[in-house]
């Protein structure tokens, strides 16, 4: 590796681990960190497959609310590197996220109760008015999420191709194989994550049109999507046409009520 | 008499640049809220002064706060509206500026979670990799240009929209709108996820269940697999993922079913249960 691919790697990790945190233009998703990463060393076309296959895993991974998603910048990033270095296959790669995903999500946990201190120095130069205080503290914090993701990259990308290949080379094809095979189910405990989400049981039916659909027909993704919006749309019309009924019905039945108000006054 | 203090759209810009670092300093303290100040500076120095009113506004916008990083906008357009009217003393208060924070934060993270983590980057996401999965570089641009400007138009509309909107956002939001919104994109969401475990799924069971040889002599090789698909084709994903639902929902950690899973894949595999 040369001296320019392993600065352009280090940006690239500084921008993926911000990325993260931020959550913002998604340069975190497999999908475009191991393409990045494949563009540096070489070798786009492994960088898009592994970003693709790793993406289709990570699909239900988000961050909502004070819960936290295995980090896909850590294991995209030097998941791609060392399939690209040390030539190896996808199987390898997930086999190599999967344990990143993890090992990053304990060092993202670490960095974002590292930052409660700078609040409290934030606090303090609320206090003064100090606007470059403020300012310096929280970009101190994007910093350390950099931080997070380059240290490692820098230590892999150091670490000689051929030790990293022949540690690669042990994995038995008996687990690459059924990684891939993995690989290929995973993908529910995505969708099991955005159907949970989603919790709403008088919608559940729609999941299941979805489904049949989706079994019986060769409808592709953008179909499903514009059929989605339809049904989307036609439910919340027919929704309103209820309540609307129900509604002219109460306003019927209050003003029953009031005539009887005006006759207990009366009498 | 002193002239009015307005925002201009110079400030109101540099919010909406800033706002793309919102969660930068994400704590398990108070979350986003050095974002939420870092964001809402530029509005504090042109309002106020420096003493002790501009202090109270920093350390306002300091308080704990959480929601969807990008609806948020609006929030800031809302809160950059009523931080004006306090800073010119038209009966606008501490309390309903916190308020109005706290208030938007729940209605606009339930929505904001279905619709853009649950139903449009699982969509745009699941689109990208099936194009990458066969190298194509379309898969990875799409997905980047597609969420990308969705997002930043989400953004500044939404900041403008609550700046101009000002206190009247509360009206319309507390209407049915929200739940309208929320409903919709849970059936688009669900939906399209429906669609995606019968898709994107591999599940293929190679045990071979009957070799029956036709009139012309080719052997027809029916596998589980294929006895299955004649019923119904993915019904074992849908059935996984009913399963794996019911565990997330009763605790079970997500990076053990992960495993669990990846062990069934080595395990099956190995078996010749599995290809």
């Amino acid at each position: 590796m040369s001296t320019i691919q392993i600065i352009l790697l280090l940006i690239i990790a500084a921008i993926t681990g911000i990325g993260s945190v931020l959550d913002e233009g998604q340069t975190h998703r497999p999908l475009i960190a191991c393409t990045l990463v494949g563009l540096v060393l070489g070798d786009l076309k492994t960088g898009i497959i592994l970003g693709g296959t790793l993406e289709m895993m990570a699909l239900g991974w988000m961050n909502v609310g004070l819960a936290m998603a295995p980090d896909t910048a850590i294991a995209s990033v030097l998941s791609t590197i060392l399939v690209i270095t040390a030539h190896q296959g996808v199987g390898e790669g997930i086999a190599v996220a999967i344990a990143l995903a993890a090992a990053g999500q304990a060092l993202t946990i670490f960095v974002r109760t590292l930052t409660v201190f700078l609040i409290h120095r934030a606090d303090k130069y609320a206090q003064e008015g100090n606007f470059k205080g403020i300012e310096i503290m929280h970009i101190t914090a994007m910093a350390f999420q950099a931080l997070r993701v380059m240290i490692p990259t820098l230590i892999v990308a150091l670490i000689s191709v051929s030790a990293v290949q022949s540690f690669l080379g042990h994995i038995p094809i008996v687990i690459t194989k059924g990684l891939q095979v993995g690989g290929g189910i995973i993908v529910v405990v995505g969708y099991a994550m955005v159907i949970n989400m989603m919790n709403i049981p008088y919608l559940k039916p729609f999941f299941y049109i979805g489904f049949l659909i989706a079994a019986f027909t060769g409808f592709n993704l953008v179909g499903f999507g514009a059929l989605g919006l339809c049904l989307a749309i036609l439910y919340q019309q027919v929704m309103q046409k209820n309540n609307h009924q129900t509604a002219a019905a109460h306003v019927a039945a209050g003003q029953g009520a009031i005539y009887d108000d005006d006759d207990d006054l009366d009498a | 008499m002193e002239s009015e203090k307005r925002l201009s759209k110079k400030d109101i810009f540099s919010m909406f640049i800033r706002s793309n670092f919102l969660l930068g300093s994400f704590n398990f303290e108070r979350v986003q809220a050095m974002g939420y100040c870092f964001v809402m500076i530029p509005a504090i120095k042109k309002l106020y002064g420096p003493g002790a009113e501009r202090n109270e506004a920093l350390k306002r916008h300091l308080e704990w706060f959480n929601t969807h990083p990008w609806l948020t906008a609006p929030i800031f357009g809302v809160t950059a509206a009523m931080e004006e009217q306090m800073a010119n003393n038209k009966g606008m208060d501490e309390k309903a500026i916190n308020g109005m924070k706290i208030g938007l934060m729940g209605p606009l993270a339930g929505v904001g979670d279905p619709m853009f983590w649950g139903t449009l980057r699982p969509v745009l996401a699941a689109l990208g990799a099936s194009l990458a999965l066969t190298g194509n570089i379309a898969g990875p641009l799409l997905f980047f240009f597609l969420i990308n400007a969705i997002r930043l138009s989400t953004k500044y509309f939404g900041l403008k929209y609550g700046y101009i909107k000002g206190m009247e956002i509360l009206k319309d939001l507390a209407g049915n709108r929200i739940q309208k919104l929320t409903e919709g994109a849970s059936i688009l969401g669900l939906f399209v996820m429906g669609a995606l475990v019968s898709k994107w799924t591999h599940i293929n069971i190679p045990i071979v269940v009957s070799r029956i040889k036709d009139d012309a002599g080719k052997v027809n090789i029916q596998t589980i697999q294929n006895v299955l698909d004649s019923i119904m084709p993915g019904m074992l994903p849908l059935a996984l993922t009913i399963l794996v639902a019911w565990m997330l929902r009763k605790g079970v950690n997500p990076l053990l079913l992960i495993l669990g899973i990846f062990v069934i894949g080595i395990v099956g595999y190995w078996s010749g249960i599995l290809s």
